[in-house]
Formats: C-alpha cells, sequence, structure tokens
C-alpha cells in the first residue's frame, strides 16, 4: 500500500439530473459509485467495461475535470481529491503530474493553435525550464512522439489522425508528468495506427519512468499495454488482478463473458461466447444487490439483496461476486 | 479555412457588401477632398433648394449648402457611430458572454436575466431614454447606443461558450493547469469568433439605422453637423416640393446598412463549412 504512486479509494461520482422549476436535484446518475484501486510507479493498469461504466468518469474524476462526490484520490500519499479548493501553486504541483490522452484526436487539439505553441504554452503557465531551453524542449518532445521539429509551425487539421494523437501525447509529456490516463486513446484510429501508438506509448513508459492508467473497451490493446487489469461494471470495479490472470483465470461472470467475446484469430478454434441476456441497466436506477444480477448466467437468491464485496482471491486478484 | 480566394469569389454578397462598405469607408476617410463644397459653411441663401444640376449635382438645401458634401461628410458620424458603439457592445457582450457560459450557476442567471430584460425593451426607446437623461450630442449617441445593445452578442457568445467548453481541448487545457481567464480568452474564444464577427458587422448596420433614428428625432447629432439622419428630418416638410434633399441622405442609409449587411451574410456563409460545401 505504501509505495503507490496513486490511491484510489471509494471514490464516487454522482451527477444530479435537475428537473422542475428550481431545478432541485431528484434523482442522481451513479456513474461512478465506490470504486477503489491502486497504481504504482511504472505500472500500466488497464481500465476496461462497457460504454457508461464509469471508466472515463473515474480517469476524469483522478484529474478532479469532474468533481468528485465523495472518496479520496492520493498522489504520493497526498489527497488530491479537492485540487480546486487548495492554493494555485499546490494545484500547478499536482496537475504538472497528471495528464490525459483523449480518445477523439479531433476535438482534443484547439485548432487555432500551433503544435509549437500548443506545447509551449504549458511549460511557460507552470515556469518549466528557462524560456531559450523550451524550443529544444519542444524539439526533444516530437522527435520522441515521432513527429519532427518542422512539423511545430503547422496546424492541428494539417496532421492525420495519427500524427494527431501523437500530438496529444507530445502535449502530455510537455509537463514531463509522472502519470498519464489514457481516455481510449486509440479506439479512434485505424488498427494499423493503432499498434504504432500503442508501441510509442510503451517505449515512452520506459524512457520517462511514466505510469499509465488505460482506459479501453478493446480488450486487445489492454492486454498488450498493461501488467494490470481493472473490470468495471455500472460504476463499480468487479474484478482485478494481472493480467495473466484476468486473461486465464477470470473469475466474475461478467469478465468471463467479456474475454468470450474477444476474437481469436483462428477459424477452427472453437469459441464459445457467453451472450449475456438483456442490456446494461441504467445507471441512474442501478439494480439492488449486485449491479450485475439481472444478466448473470449464475445469479442466485443472494445476488439481488447482498451487494458484493470486492474481496482477495491472493495473489493481487480481487472480485466481486458472491460465487467466486 | 475557408478564406481563399476561390470561395471568396463565389459570394456575390460578400463582394457586392464589402465594394458598398469600402466605397462608403473611403468616402469618410477622403471627405475633404471629395466634397466640392464645405459642409456648413459653404451656405448661401441664394441657392436655397436648388435642384440637382451641374453645380451642385445632388441639389442643395434649404439653408443652400450642397446636398453631396453633406451627404459625403455624414459618412464620418455614420461609420464612426456604427463602428464604435458596435465595438462597445461586442466587448461587452462578449465578456458577459464568456462569463455566464463559462462559469455557469448564478453567473449564468444573473447575466441572462440582465439580457432578458434589455431584449424586453425596444432598442430605440431605450437609446431614446438615456438621450433624454443626458442630453443630445455625439458622445452621448456613442454611449446610449453603446450600452443599451449587447445581449445580442452576448447571447450568442454564451451559446457558442457553452458547447465549446465541453470540446476535449478544453479538458486538456484545465488538466495541464491553464487559469480560468486564459481557458476563456486564449482558448475559446479564438474558436467561437466567427459567429461573432458576422453578428458584429450586422450589428453596425443596426445601429447606423438607430444613430439615423435618434438624429432624426432630434436627439442625436446636432445641426449644423452633417448627419443622415438629420438631414432627412429638416427634409420632411420638403419631402414633396424638394425631393432631392431626402433622397440621398435616404439613399446613402439604404446602401450602406445594405452594404453591411450583405457584407455580414457573406462572411457568415463563407465561415459555416455547411453552406461552403454546398455551393
Amino acid at each position: 500500500m505504501t509505495n503507490a504512486l496513486l490511491e484510489v479509494e471509494d471514490l464516487k461520482v454522482h451527477f444530479p439530473v435537475r428537473k422542475g422549476l428550481f431545478q432541485r436535484a431528484q434523482t442522481f446518475v451513479y456513474a461512478v459509485d465506490g470504486v477503489s484501486f491502486q497504481l504504482n510507479k511504472g505500472e500500466t493498469l488497464g481500465v476496461v467495461g462497457e460504454s457508461g461504466c464509469g471508466k472515463t468518469t473515474t480517469g476524469l474524476a483522478i484529474l478532479n475535470l469532474v468533481r468528485a462526490t465523495s472518496g479520496k484520490i492520493r498522489f504520493k500519499g497526498n489527497d488530491i481529491s479537492e485540487i480546486a479548493g487548495l492554493p494555485v501553486p499546490d494545484q500547478m504541483r499536482i496537475r504538472k503530474e497528471l495528464q490525459i490522452i483523449f480518445q477523439d484526436p479531433y476535438s482534443s487539439l484547439n485548432p487555432r493553435m500551433t503544435l509549437n505553441k500548443i506545447l509551449h504554452d504549458p511549460m511557460k503557465i507552470h515556469g518549466l525550464y528557462p524560456g531559450s531551453e523550451r524550443q529544444d524542449r519542444i524539439e526533444f518532445i516530437l522527435k520522441k512522439v515521432g513527429l519532427t521539429p518542422e512539423q511545430g509551425k503547422k496546424y492541428p487539421h494539417e496532421f492525420s489522425g495519427g500524427q494527431r494523437q501523437r500530438i496529444g501525447i507530445a502535449r502530455a509529456l510537455s509537463l514531463d508528468p509522472q502519470i498519464i490516463i489514457g481516455d481510449e486513446p486509440v479506439s479512434a484510429l485505424d488498427v494499423s495506427i493503432q499498434a504504432q501508438i500503442i508501441n510509442l506509448m510503451v517505449d515512452l513508459q520506459e524512457e520517462f519512468n511514466l505510469s499509465y492508467i488505460i482506459i479501453a473497451h478493446d480488450l486487445a490493446v489492454v492486454e498488450h499495454i498493461s501488467n494490470r487489469i481493472a473490470v468495471m461494471y455500472l460504476g463499480k470495479i468487479i474484478e482485478t488482478a494481472p493480467v495473466a490472470q484476468i486473461y486465464h483465470r477470470p473469475q466474475h461472470p461478467y469478465t468471463r463473458a467479456l474475454l468470450s467475446a474477444v476474437p481469436i484469430a483462428d477459424p477452427r478454434a472453437g469459441r464459445h461466447p457467453i451472450i449475456l441476456k438483456g442490456d446494461v441497466p441504467s445507471p441512474r436506477h442501478p439494480p439492488t444487490g449486485c449491479g450485475f444480477h439481472p444478466r448473470c448466467p449464475e445469479c442466485s437468491i443472494d445476488c439481488d439483496i447482498k451487494p458484493p464485496e470486492l474481496r482477495s482471491l491472493g495473489k493481487e486478484h480481487y472480485v466481486a461476486c458472491h460465487y467466486a | 479555412m475557408s478564406f481563399s480566394w476561390k470561395n471568396i469569389k463565389r459570394r456575390t454578397n460578400l463582394l457586392i457588401g464589402s465594394a458598398l462598405v469600402m466605397f462608403v469607408a473611403g468616402m469618410a476617410v477622403f471627405a475633404p477632398l471629395l466634397a466640392p463644397y464645405h459642409p456648413t459653411e459653404d451656405a448661401n441663401i441664394l441657392y436655397s433648394e436648388e435642384p440637382p444640376c451641374e453645380q451642385f449635382w445632388f441639389g442643395t438645401d434649404i439653408q443652400g449648402r450642397d446636398i453631396l458634401s453633406r451627404v459625403i461628410y455624414g459618412s464620418r458620424i455614420s461609420l464612426s457611430v456604427g463602428l464604435f458603439t458596435q465595438f462597445m457592445n461586442s466587448v461587452i457582450g462578449i465578456f458577459m458572454g464568456l462569463m455566464a457560459g463559462y462559469f455557469g450557476k448564478w453567473i449564468d442567471d444573473l447575466i441572462m436575466s440582465i439580457t432578458n430584460i434589455l431584449l424586453s425593451i425596444p432598442t430605440l426607446v431605450f437609446a431614446l431614454a438615456v438621450m433624454a437623461l443626458m442630453g443630445p450630442g455625439l458622445i452621448n449617441v456613442f454611449i446610449a447606443l453603446g450600452v443599451t445593445n449587447w445581449s445580442y452578442t452576448c447571447r450568442l457568445t454564451r451559446s457558442q461558450v457553452l458547447s465549446a467548453k465541453r470540446l476535449n481541448y478544453v479538458m486538456a487545457a484545465r488538466a495541464l493547469g491553464y487559469g480560468k481567464f486564459r481557458i476563456m480568452f486564449n482558448q475559446i474564444l479564438p474558436n467561437i469568433m466567427g459567429p461573432i464577427l458576422v453578428i458584429s458587422t450586422l450589428g453596425v448596420a443596426g445601429a447606423i439605422l438607430l444613430e439615423a433614428a435618434l438624429s432624426f428625432l432630434g436627439l442625436g447629432v446636432q445641426p449644423p453637423t452633417p448627419s443622415w439622419g438629420g438631414m432627412l428630418a429638416g427634409a420632411r416638410e420638403k419631402l414633396f416640393t424638394a425631393p432631392w434633399i431626402s433622397i440621398y441622405p435616404g439613399m446613402a442609409i439604404f446602401l450602406t446598412v445594405l452594404g453591411l449587411n450583405l457584407f455580414g451574410d457573406g462572411l457568415r456563409d463563407l465561415l459555416d463549412p455547411h453552406i461552403t460545401q454546398q455551393k
């Protein structure tokens, strides 16, 4: 517990649904509902789950881009869950260490700023590097992400999707952070480009000693890059384990269903996907007990009464199921 | 961006509009060189109400002043009122709109309530009230029109900010530690200037019309300073006996406002990628 770089403890993000004349919050969307995990130095945590399960919101809440309803986020032991309330210098110090790469490489870059300016401004705001060295630093980063210094004068629309994602990575690197959260960093790209970007991220991780939280719905991508995986369902982590454990011995019925849906590049491999019935319940009215019980093939009488706790199965393998 | 000459050339409204605007602007700038007579001092009662002739192309008014010269000089008042008051309106409106859109909550409610109140009062009536309080005069016209007419710009800016602030680059800027005002002015504003520019251009035309109306009602620029609205007021009684006194300043107002509106429309077409692709 002690050497964790980032600890998230019982994080909850509930969005009020405002209705009526006085805009009173009448119901809540339980986007993230009690998520706990930790991230070690140099580690990559993959967060997977269906659309709407709260993966992205978790990432944004860690960066304080969405306000957490409750819960603790600790970076190197310091509570950062309410950094908007901290003095500006402290805020800036924390902002510098945690960065994000977005899914959509088109809306994530300001169309009116040149690449140089995109990379220069953050350094200026944080007062990093003397003014004369910043240009060298920009060129250094550009080379690291596979762009050329000459491209610095161009605007985002002059680049392709893959190049734009490289710019997004360069921007995250510009402040020399310790943690980068990748919110589906490759899912908007062509498959051939996906591999390039993933490999780039792995290389940069080694070189800059980065820790990643990679949010994705593509299990193949996550398997390649992650050390540990957390599976989310309806705002909760339902299983977390080292990558080999998850892929070879999934314990939660949902994880098993998810993995059985991954295509195998061998037509003769007997594949028996577990087809889940129904849809993901609305996070506005989550089911009682275990959130997965209405769709669970192994559901029993307890499941709709008692919410399962995340419990250890040994070797860093945790699962939230009564029957695992 | 669609600012290529090829795209501009296809917008007839933009071309005609900018030609008209440039023509009026040229009149204002080079008035002393263009006007054959002095607009106020070359009054000769012997030439009162001369119809257009070789000596006075647009005829003369009751006091015997050359109408062509007065129309040329009048463009200075109209354009300066139009540009200056719209500039004030834009500055106030953009600032208020950015605040309302970005901060939301009670700031948004407050600013939106103010704009609702302003929008519920007809602009001319409001400007008349302000002018009545402060008294007539050019400076007071600037103030009266400059602070009363920013609601549209404000509302437009707010709606643009609301959609822009959800974009990922704004999120990224927050994660990178950009301050609130830097995000508002450096990140959001440059990306929403297109529609604001269009509405501001159209606002100049509106301000020119309002100034003409105020001067026509005797509360604007005071005689003998030539202004198109004031010239119309003086010519009202002579509408049938000496129509040239009112026709030429009226035409000047009409062409200037038409030019600005065409220019604004053309600019909007140019900045809106959907229309650019259709044509």
